[in-house]
């Protein structure tokens, strides 16, 4: 025999307005187990606990029921009055929420009071069947794994590193530095792009709290919040860079040569090769594919050139396995490969039909042509340019349905370094709105304007080759007419999508993905850089399509977070979790599809049934990773999962309650 | 309906262009495309064209087809589009400078208005002053409507709204003085497009 205790709350008038809360309590009283039951002007105040605290003590109570607010509201601080001030432990209360479920959607006494009733007698029959629980601390590993070294993980991971937190930066590339390093100059402010971005590439390269490791991939991750065991594949890079100088003398005499990934295949690379002067670490790989000694077994020029007898052509890919408290993906983006959907303007038959990035790289000093603007096919200076925006973007057709967001300003800004080193030149642009929302960024585009950059509102049709120039269709919505013009050049800026690896660390991660690819956010306003599965983060274009200044301010809020939780240095854990009794459990795997954490797992265990010995396949649930959700319990079929503080006997009697 | 190429304006149109823009001090650029100035414009629903639209052909350097619109001859100059615009761009000047290009080309869209302006100046040159009742006879003669408005001319008479046709100041030389020294500066001013239409209204 439980002795419940039931306090009532006026909550001022917010409830006793609405709810005869005497009459509450007088109900309460007759019900099962109740041993006292009384009302308060607001339980919430410290008088108001003080009651609670003494009537437990006077009246010998073992539980307590608080009709009074929601629970989001104040469960917290009930559980803390009972764990501080009795001998009742914290989790032996229920909420019976009389206000918002009730007293604030009712305006008629006779309907909200016995409503009320039907709360409090649910409560109490919950309450009759919660047992003590107990949370426990969970130490956090002091490290931090950062997924992706664009502009958003290396901001991650120096502000982290700053912090005295050791970092491991992990970039599939040869290079850290992502797509910013490429751009020439960065809205709207005309930064040279690389003069922002290689300092920090060097600050994360020298900095003694970050471990670097390029051309490698998270291979998998097990674990939970503050104890995360990834494993690292780094692939062979055929040079010992504790040997290597970086002079580059290998690279002058390679004879093999391949697409240049970082001018955006506009110019050739050696197969022994640096990916720009620039990169972090500044040293070279060997393109295995690319490579004659690698694929043919000749040459091994750059072995015998090597001063230092750095080249390994015998190397290996070596894997780590390292344990991190949290996890931060900065995956970024790619392009989306308009040449596949885009037929009506040639896909990609037509050399001088360019994509942003292409343009970036034209325009920059360091880039093939030496910053001077130049088409591809015949190297002449482009006399008219199209710019076609949104080719991708808002174009659920063909394309993604989303804004790509950052392509109004860049748009602009390349239309402004065209006209500006294009003297004699002219420049539409296509668009179908502009959005350049942010700071400066409106003024920005009516600049590019009075530079004489003619803005012609509509989507181009079709672009065909005619008279050595190329034709765009399209239609001035503003004027009803339609147009050509007659280009030398275009550039698409095409859509982003998700970088082609953040499939591959989703799945490890079993991170949550929303329709269009990008990693989901807890909360899309309150929560936008933690993700749902605790310990991991989220910064830059991965979480959604942003700009630069957007992205770094987004992985100094996640590094601050990781800063958080490291600091506090162990996190507390939520007793009320999932618990499988593997005398019932089938072993059938249901709750693992359903659990949106991948916290369950399917395991081999020796059990005694029938007086023998038996092995049998039953979940295993995670108590680091479980968040309590509940939907395990739901698809079990045989009631083998029950969640603490909300077991199945506990909701049955709930219903009974209501429906007596 | 042929695809206007963008990249090929003719060459009469982008001088045309140029003379009107320096005329009305505007820079089309500014234009947001908005549509207040049209939303606002008391004439624009009997135009061809609405007031944004004009600045529209202005920003794709398409001069002529402004020229041939009747919306800058039906432009009452009210200053409303102007009131309102957030760029405070001169609509009712741009509707000016293209009555101006318009006539200095030969080419009023709506004749009856140049009709009425002209008839307007010259009586004014000749009379030293505005007289209603002659610009309304002599309207009604060279248009050929004899009889429009005639039904209005008893009330207004009776109200002393008009005047008789003799009724002139005694200072008319010098405002004809004026007018010819207008006449004589926008001559200057445009010398080259101004050979079909003199100062001799």
């Amino acid at each position: 025999m439980s002795r419940i205790g039931v306090f009532v709350c006026h909550c001022g008038t917010n409830i006793a307005a609405t709810v005869d809360v005497q009459a509450v309590a007088d109900a309460a009283r007759l019900m099962p187990n109740v041993a006292y039951a009384t009302t308060n002007k607001y339980t919430c105040s410290d008088p108001g606990q003080q009651a609670i605290a003494d009537a437990i003590k006077e009246h010998e109570l073992d539980r307590i029921v608080i009709a009074s607010c929601s629970p989001r509201m104040h469960e917290q601080t009930f559980r803390k009055m009972l764990a501080e001030k009795t001998s009742i432990n914290p989790y032996l209360l229920e909420i019976a929420n009389i206000r918002e479920q009730c007293s604030w959607v009712h305006k008629d006494k006779a309907v909200s009071t016995p409503k009320a009733i039907d709360l409090v007698a649910m409560a109490v029959a919950k309450v009759d069947t919660d047992k003590n629980l107990y949370t426990s601390t969970i130490p956090v590993n002091r490290k931090v794994l950062v997924v992706g070294a664009g502009i958003a993980g290396i901001q991650a991971a120096i502000d982290v590193a700053d912090a005295g937190f050791p970092v491991t930066l992990v970039e599939r590339n040869p290079s850290i530095g992502g797509k910013m390093v490429k751009l020439d100059k960065t809205f709207p402010t005309m930064d040279c792009s690389a003069c922002i971005c290689t300092p920090k590439m060097s600050e994360a390269g020298n900095h003694p709290n970050i471990t670097i490791k390029t051309l490698s991939e998270v291979e998998k991750v097990t674990g939970y919040i503050g104890n995360f065991e990834a494993t690292i594949r780094e692939r062979a890079k055929y040079i010992d860079y504790d040997l290597c100088t970086g002079c580059g003398a290998c690279e002058t005499k390679c004879p093999s040569k391949t697409t240049n990934e970082f001018d955006e295949g506009l110019s050739l690379r050696k197969a022994i090769y640096k990916p720009f002067a620039q990169a972090v670490p500044s040293k070279p790989t060997i393109d295995a594919k690319t490579c004659r000694k690698l694929t043919e077994g000749k040459c091994g020029v750059c072995a015998k050139i090597c001063p230092t007898g750095a080249i390994r052509y015998d190397d290996t890919d070596r894997t780590t396995t390292e344990t991190f408290g949290a996890i931060i993906l900065a995956t970024g983006y790619d392009l989306i490969d308009w040449t596949k959907i885009y037929g009506e303007y040639g896909g990609g038959r037509y050399p001088d039909i360019v994509t942003g990035l292409q343009f970036e790289r034209l325009v920059n000093a360091s880039g093939p042509t030496e910053g001077h603007i130049q088409r591809p096919s015949d190297h002449a200076e482009p006399k008219t340019l199209a710019i076609i925006k949104c080719v991708g973007s808002r174009d659920p057709h063909k394309g993604v349905s989303y804004c790509s967001r950052a392509c109004c300003m860049y748009s602009a800004k390349h239309a402004h370094q065209y006209l500006d080193k294009v003297k004699d030149g002219r420049c539409f642009v296509f668009y179908m709105d502009v959005r350049c929302a942010g700071k400066g960024y409106d003024e920005f585009y009516m600049n590019t304007l009075h530079d004489g950059a003619v803005y012609v509102r509509g989507r181009v049709s079709k672009i065909y080759p005619e008279n050595g120039k190329l034709v765009c269709m399209g239609e001035d919505t503003l004027s009803g007419q339609v147009v050509r013009v007659d280009a030398d050049m275009v550039v698409l800026e095409t859509a982003m999508v998700p970088n082609e690896g953040a499939s591959q660390i989703a799945g490890v991660l079993n991170a949550q993905r929303g329709p269009e690819g990008f990693f989901t956010e807890a909360h899309p306003k309150l929560r936008p850089v933690k993700t749902n599965t605790a310990g991991v983060y989220l910064a830059g274009v991965a979480q959604g399509p942003k700009d630069i200044p957007d992205t770094v301010a987004q992985a100094g809020a996640a590094a601050s977070k990781v800063i958080g939780l490291l600091a506090r240095g162990q996190i507390e854990s939520n007793p009320m979790i999932v618990q499988v009794d593997n005398a019932k459990c089938s072993g059938c795997g249901a709750c693992t599809d359903i659990c949106p954490y991948g916290a369950i797992e399917l395991t081999e265990v020796s059990l005694r049934e029938n007086s023998r010995k038996v092995t049998r396949t039953v979940a295993k649930p995670n108590p680091g990773l479980c968040q309590g959700c509940g939907a395990c319990t739901v698809a079990c079929r045989s009631g083998a999962a029950d969640l603490l503080g909300f077991t199945n006997e506990g909701i049955m009697r709930e219903m009974e309650a209501l429906l007596r | 309906m042929e695809a206007r190429n963008l990249t090929a304006a003719p060459q009469a149109a982008l001088l045309a262009l140029e003379r009107i823009l320096c005329d009305a001090q505007v820079d089309p650029k500014a234009c947001y495309q908005c549509g207040k100035c049209s939303a606002g414009c008391p004439v624009a629903a009997d135009a061809d064209m609405t007031p944004r639209q004009v600045m529209r052909h202005l920003q794709l350097g398409q001069a002529e087809a402004v020229l041939k619109s009747k919306m800058p001859w039906l432009c009452a100059g009210c200053g409303m589009c102007l009131a309102r615009c957030p760029q405070e761009i001169d609509l009712p000047s741009v509707m000016l400078a293209c009555r101006r290009e318009a006539k200095r080309t030969g080419s009023p869209a709506v004749s009856e208005v140049n009709r009425f302006n002209d008839l307007f100046i010259s009586g004014v040159r000749q009379q030293g002053t505005s007289n209603e009742t002659t610009l309304a006879m002599r309207y009604n003669l060279t248009t050929g409507h004899l009889l429009q408005d005639a039904l209005s001319a008893p009330k207004m008479m009776k109200r002393g709204m008009l005047e008789l046709p003799s009724k002139q100041t005694n200072k008319a030389e010098e405002v004809a003085a004026i007018i010819d020294k207008a006449r004589a500066v926008e001559q200057a001013a445009h010398p080259q497009a101004d050979d079909a239409k003199g100062g001799t209204a």
